[in-house]
């Protein structure tokens, strides 16, 4: 169907020709015009062209499910190394806090002999310690009593060590750890701590081994509390202080985080590991002593 | 694809990979990406991972944009090429977690700068909108260098002033240190953002001495 528009009083006429009078102003054919068809086109495209509200919507939607396709299918297919990445992490920071190379990690059984969770009072509870490991922020997201805090018992050198993970933050976000105690539950063998976030070069120094090795030697009880471990400031301000290590400088929220994070931490297994201190004092109490003057003797050495 | 009018590392082609290095560099010419510039570079390593990881996500969010860019509504183009970009940010995390996670764990803090990091959707805006796939995803990865070029500058000189080591390994001799008896410390502030901004203005005094054309009369 075309479409004639009247020159004169703007008529329009739908037909194949144009009519031989216009039936509004009386003027003959000669005086339409063809116009050429404006009304919206079929044939403009897709959903009306590229910039139709309908168009757009269509658009973003299909947008938006295939990238979250995308997405999930990786996320999904990709989760399954992702876990185990996180896991083997966890166990080589494990191996790391007793002293024993990453390379073993295929041996991590021999190293790491038991595992289990205890409770704010002191008890042995049921729980898988590697999987409330794994989710360790929950943990200390809930009420201490509720908490289950794992307990790893590690052997190396012949000797048995005892892992305690610790958990807190830092100055962008948490921040992690593992002390790991001689079998005199007080002397420090060897920690570990990690990071999610700290400043590169400065708070993020707390997961390099100048800071971690200060640890060792170090006693977390004094007068017979455990006091944890303070972090003070300046370099070689914590000589000959068994309680305490230099902070990184640049580094303090991270240094006191740090600090924070074993003190509040320890405290949760302060009943358990009085508990398993007061057996031990039946046993001998010189032992305990002479542990920790070794040790220091040791740190001094270095 | 041996039958292309216009062979694909032709003069003109190379020249979208090489000028981003030299006179159109975006961070010390067009002055964009500057605040991840100053935050990822206080080592070398991460400031390398960032460099690879910006190169990677320019060049295909360039060459993706391109291939849509007829059946983008220019209403809504922006938000388009944010999702792209967040997509491929995220792709990029999700993959390096799952194959190098070391890796990815110094970039953990750094895949949300990638995301707003002006020179992509810079290049998406200017490049992409209106070149073809190829010529595009050559214009990304050209301009993924520059910026990464500049970060691995910066990255280097922060590193050995400020800690002593390069690449986590120390390269300035223990006997130096005035703790052990001899004349030399880190300095700390290096290590610090602002001093990084002090670095970029140097390393753009440097590059426009040595190229007149770049200085405005």
């Amino acid at each position: 169907m075309k479409k004639f528009k009247c020159l004169t009083c703007g008529y329009i006429h739908e037909g194949d020709n144009a009519p031989e009078k216009c039936p509004t102003c009386g003027v003959g054919a000669d005086q339409f015009t063809l116009i050429e068809d404006n009304t919206p086109k079929k044939s403009k495209g897709f959903l009306g062209g590229k910039n139709s509200n309908a168009y757009i919507i269509f658009y973003s939607t299909v947008m938006v499910v295939l990238v979250a396709a995308v997405l999930a299918f990786a996320s999904l297919s990709l989760s399954e190394r992702q876990q185990e990445n996180i896991e083997s992490e966890k166990k080589c920071d494990l191996l790391r806090t007793i002293g024993v190379p990453v390379e073993n990690i295929a041996e991590f059984n021999k190293y790491i002999t038991s595992s289990f969770c205890i409770n704010e009072t002191g008890a042995v509870v049921e729980g898988d310690a590697f999987k409330v490991l794994l989710g360790l922020k929950d943990e200390y997201e809930k009420a201490p009593a509720e908490r289950q805090l794992p307990l790893f018992v590690g052997n190396s050198d012949g000797k048995v060590r005892y892992i305690i993970p610790v958990y807190g933050s830092g100055l962008w976000g948490p921040i992690w750890g593992y002390i790991a105690l001689e079998d005199d539950w007080s002397t420090i063998s060897g920690v570990v701590f990690d990071h999610k976030g700290e400043t590169p070069g400065l708070g993020a120094e707390i997961a390099a081994t100048p800071f971690q090795s200060q640890f060792v030697g170090k006693t977390i009880y004094k007068d017979g509390q455990i006091v944890g471990i303070k972090v003070l400031k300046g370099a070689g301000s914590s000589s000959g202080n068994n309680n305490a290590v230099d902070a990184i400088s640049g580094g303090t929220i991270t240094s006191r985080g740090v600090e924070t994070m074993i003190i509040s931490c320890l405290n949760g297994y302060a009943k358990y590991i009085d508990q398993e201190r007061a057996k031990m004092q039946g046993q001998g109490e010189a032992t305990d002593e002479a542990v920790i003057d070794e040790s220091v003797k040791n740190q001094e050495n270095e | 694809m041996s039958k292309e009018r216009e062979p694909l590392f032709s003069a003109k082609n190379m020249k979208l990979i090489t000028g981003p290095l030299n006179m159109s560099n975006p961070v010390t010419v067009q002055i964009l990406g500057i605040c991840s510039a100053l935050a990822v570079t206080a080592k070398l390593k991460p400031a390398f991972v960032m460099a690879l990881s910006v190169t990677i996500v320019t060049a295909f969010s360039n060459l993706i944009i391109s291939c849509i860019r007829k059946t983008i509504p220019s209403r809504i183009r922006i938000i388009v090429q944010l999702v792209v970009v967040a997509a491929l940010v995220i792709l990029v995390d999700q993959v390096l977690k799952a194959f190098v996670y070391d890796v990815s764990k110094q970039l953990s803090v750094f895949v949300g700068l990638i995301i707003t990091n002006c020179i992509i959707m810079g290049r998406l805006e200017a490049f992409a909108l209106g070149n073809t796939p190829w010529r595009s995803f050559l214009d990304g990865i050209g301009n993924g260098m520059g910026y990464g070029v500049i970060l691995l500058v910066l990255g280097f000189f922060r590193e050995l002033l400020g800690a002593g080591t390069l690449w986590g390994y120390k390269v300035i001799p223990d006997s130096w240190y005035i703790a052990n008896g001899g004349f030399y410390s880190n300095n700390a502030l290096v290590l610090l953002p602002p001093m990084a901004l002090v670095c970029v203005g140097l390393i753009i005094w440097i590059h426009r001495s040595r190229n007149k054309s770049l200085i405005e009369k």
